[in-house]
């Protein structure tokens, strides 16, 4: 579905979504911000974990990682918002090419502990180190920089930038795993045994995924710690890794669009609930809803909804039933 | 299941005036019959899918959970008082210790070999490893495997919230006083070896020594400490320190 005439149309469709979301009735346009962070984070994850398999229990490592260096950065005068963004990102890639070259190697939850472990690490780091994180009180900056010339201290300014940068990091996403590295990933995924004596190096194309999608998940982390002129603690905490599983899962792994809508629900519903009697209680909704889609909806959002339209075509209902639904439907991929 | 533990321990002491002896043996049963409800009710549909979603359940859960619980009682902790025989200081010769923590060391220890030995050694232990093993084997030999996983589930949760309710003197008793322990608890899981109840022992106290020995040496370094030991046992030793090798990597 990600590729053809339908992927090109749902993503044609959520980037009108992003292009007028600013001017729905009701939305804030900070909120609109990190809605589209996350969007782009979710859909990071997605790449790792709907092509690999592979459950990172550690993307905050990237997110809130790349988040202090880019405020850190800024902090420091280097006030080039391309300049502090390269450098987030450059932070987010080596580490991801450290942690990914000692991680993939492992499988099921010794990866997942692995990821959730180094970044529990940089929370403690991110603590301690005072000096250049501000600690428990977060380091807040008191400007975005400049992009060329441009001051991005607009809201608006800076959301359509964001959401730029996110359309592209999306399109190259897509032509990813619509490209024969992505269908080595999807045979690897389906069989890796099978992928490994076709001569696939597994290990390798594990290690590119999971580069790709912890350089991506820093990307946003950057943009939205640029965007609120702050990293706080919460950002490497590993509820953060957690919020981000349950967007991707959310949407419907795999699907590369669903993650993002998933983060779209799953910010809009935080953000409702957060008005109602409930307050900042908001796990308790958004555990339960996550709980559901687990036990009755693993497929997701758009997982589901493509289930059911390809369930429908009649060439596809020989769809054989994975009781493994951690894989995505790949009858419907195809479509 | 921790936390609910100390919760069950504090209402307990609120609304019944439970003195702290019987809140120990009231609030493992309780926790343990609300994760045999759990367990029954939602976790079982999981089973034979890949285990993360096991992971991903419980963490919902947890969320959930923790919310209510902040709801109910506020974010804040509240001090939970040890029963007076146990307040004080003992000496023990060489030095002088809190009466009440030497009295939790000695019930860990206890419990830690209760477990173990239960667990290795019994018929019922037996049972149990063999329905994680290799479940439709042991189906097959008439054995109810869900009934033993399902009490299983349950016995681990009343062990967590009897862990909650030692713990809840000696800190506050407070809803995301499991948060700070999940992970280290995950951690030393894994560091011992999954199903492996002497490695989890043996790795949760010596976690505790290097921890504190870091501390002393180079404070900033005893928090991270225990996710750079796990780091490593994963990466050389996957099985854990005393568990069986991986039977598919």
């Amino acid at each position: 579905m990600i590729a053809g005439r339908r992927g090109a149309l749902v993503g044609a469709a959520l980037l009108a979504l992003g292009l007028v979301l600013p001017f729905l009735p009701g939305v804030y346009i900070i909120f609109a911000i990190d809605l589209v962070c996350f969007a782009l984070v979710a859909m990071a994850l997605d790449v790792l974990l709907g092509f690999t398999r592979l459950l990172s229990f550690g993307h905050a490592l990237f997110w809130g990682g790349s988040g202090y260096v880019a405020t850190i950065l800024i902090a420091h005068g280097i006030t080039s918002f391309p300049l502090a963004l390269l450098a987030a990102v450059a932070y987010a890639f080596v580490l991801s090419a450290l942690v990914g070259a000692i991680s993939v190697r492992r499988s099921g939850i010794y990866f997942t502990m692995i990821t959730l472990g180094i970044a529990e690490i940089q929370y403690f780091l991110a603590y301690q180190l005072i000096d250049l994180t501000g600690g428990d009180n977060g380091l807040t900056v008191a400007t975005r920089g400049t992009f060329f010339g441009l001051s991005l201290e607009d809201d608006h300014v800076y959301y359509y930038l964001v959401l730029a940068v996110t359309a592209i990091a999306t399109a190259l996403a897509v032509r990813i795993v619509t490209s024969p590295y992505g269908a080595a990933l999807a045979a690897m995924r389906e069989n890796e045994t099978r992928a490994k004596s076709l001569g696939y190096d597994t290990d390798r194309l594990k290690l590119a995924a999971f580069v790709f999608s912890g350089t991506l998940a820093g990307l946003a982390g950057a943009l939205y710690a640029i965007a609120n002129r702050l990293s706080g603690l919460d950002g490497v905490d590993w509820h953060t890794s957690g919020a981000i599983i349950m967007m991707t899962i959310l949407g419907g792994i795999g699907t590369i669009y669903g993650p993002m809508v998933g983060a779209g629900v799953f910010q809009s519903l935080d953000y409702f609930v957060s008005k109602t009697p409930i307050g900042d209680k908001t796990n308790i909704v958004m555990g339960l809803v996550f709980a559901i889609v687990i036990l009755i909806a693993r497929r997701g959002i758009v997982g589901e909804i493509l289930h059911h339209l390809s369930a429908r075509a009649p060439r596809l209902v020989e769809d054989e039933d994975d009781p493994d639904l951690l894989v995505p439907d790949i009858s419907a991929e195809t479509a | 299941m921790y936390m609910l533990g100390a919760f069950v321990a504090y209402y307990g002491a609120q609304l019944l005036h439970l003195p702290f002896f019987a809140a120990l043996i009231v609030a493992p049963i309780l926790v343990g019959a609300f994760g045999l409800g759990i367990e029954v009710t939602l976790l079982r549909r999981l089973y034979g899918l890949d285990p993360l979603y096991n992971l991903l359940l419980t963490f919902a859960l947890v969320l959930v959970i923790e919310d209510l619980m902040r709801l109910a009682a506020g974010a804040l902790g509240s001090p939970y008082q040890a029963p007076d025989i146990l307040s004080g200081a003992t000496n023990l010769g060489f030095t002088v210790y809190p009466t009440y923590r030497l009295f939790v060391i000695v019930v860990c220890l206890i419990v830690c070999a209760a477990v173990y030995v239960g667990i290795e050694r019994s018929r019922l232990g037996a049972r149990i490893r063999a329905a994680t093993e290799k479940p439709e084997l042991t189906r097959a030999f008439g054995i109810n495997t869900s009934r033993l996983v399902s009490g299983t589930f349950a016995f681990g949760a009343a062990l967590a919230a009897f862990a909650g309710v030692l713990a809840a003197p000696n800190t506050n008793v407070a809803p995301n006083m499991g948060d700070s322990i999940i992970i280290n608890t995950f951690a030393i899981v894994v560091i011992g070896g999954l199903g492996s109840i002497l490695g989890s022992i043996v790795a949760g106290f010596a976690l505790g020594v290097i921890a504190a020995v870091g501390a002393v040496l180079y404070p900033p370094i005893s928090n991270t400490l225990i996710f750079i030991v796990m780091v490593l046992v994963i990466l050389f030793r996957p099985a854990g320190l005393f568990g069986t090798p991986e039977r598919s990597a």
